[in-house]
């Protein structure tokens, strides 16, 4: 099982400058934990403690097959093989 | 330093005063490693709010994935602030993600105070780097072209 994950330039300290890495799971928090296993770090950078449990963090989109993965489920959101996930960092900020 | 033309210039100040109260936000994109901010794109304040900005998510993956197919990057992100100076927030340095580029603000306040519409009020435009919370502005030079 294979899956790409395509990395924003701010989070690739973590993967050693690679703009792409692969990793694998049944479903987004499973990547997630494989992305950690291989790049330590990354987990913290994506995901936030959140009343006990992991929760995406607010300000960074994941997006599985073009898809926003919090209509898909947030972290329990189903992946197979060839899928392609792409994470990106929000554009926001403002006044105060 | 960030080297922008007129009329990208003059175009994102129109833009700040057309979507003032509300923050007006974009990208001006550029080829990958050029430092030319070639390719000005107007963006949707999904927050649609006079003290916050947003890029809609869904907008936000087609813009990247349409500059990844062209090679280019985003050279300068700019927002407007509407009621307060053209300086990064905590939450702008809080939240600024592209190390590699050139953060601009425009404040519309000046402008909003003197009546707004066509007056020649000032809209202050500056512009920064933004690298691990640290903050430094650089001057801004207008051309009449990029050439």
């Amino acid at each position: 099982m294979s899956i790409e994950v395509r990395i924003p330039t701010i989070l690739r300290t973590y993967t050693g400058g690679e703009k792409a890495v692969t990793g694998d799971g049944g479903s987004l928090a499973a990547l997630i934990e494989d992305l950690e296993a291989k790049h330590p770090g990354l987990k913290d950078r994506l995901v936030e403690e959140k009343n006990g449990a992991d929760d995406l963090r607010r300000f960074v989109n994941i997006y599985i097959n073009d898809e926003d993965v919090r209509f898909m489920g947030g972290l329990e959101a189903p992946l197979s093989d060839g899928d392609q996930v792409v994470v990106l960092p929000a554009v926001a900020g403002g006044a105060v | 330093m960030l080297t922008i033309d007129q009329a990208t210039y003059d175009a994102i100040v129109a833009h700040a005063k057309r979507d003032h109260p509300d923050e007006a936000c974009g990208i001006v994109a550029g080829p990958e490693g050029s430092d030319r901010p070639e390719r000005h794109v107007e963006m949707v304040n999904a927050a649609g709010s006079p003290t916050f900005y947003e890029f809609d998510s869904t907008e936000l993956l087609a813009l990247y994935k349409q500059m990844w197919d062209r090679d280019e990057e985003p050279v300068v992100i700019y927002h407007s602030h509407t009621a307060t100076e053209a300086y990064p927030s905590r939450t702008d340095i809080g939240l600024a993600s592209e190390p590699g580029a050139h953060y601009v603000l425009v404040s519309t306040r000046e402008w909003a105070e003197a009546g707004g519409g066509n007056n020649d009020a000032p809209v202050p435009f500056r512009s920064y780097r933004i690298v691990d919370g640290e903050v430094t502005e650089e001057e801004v030079t207008v051309v009449p072209s990029l050439g």
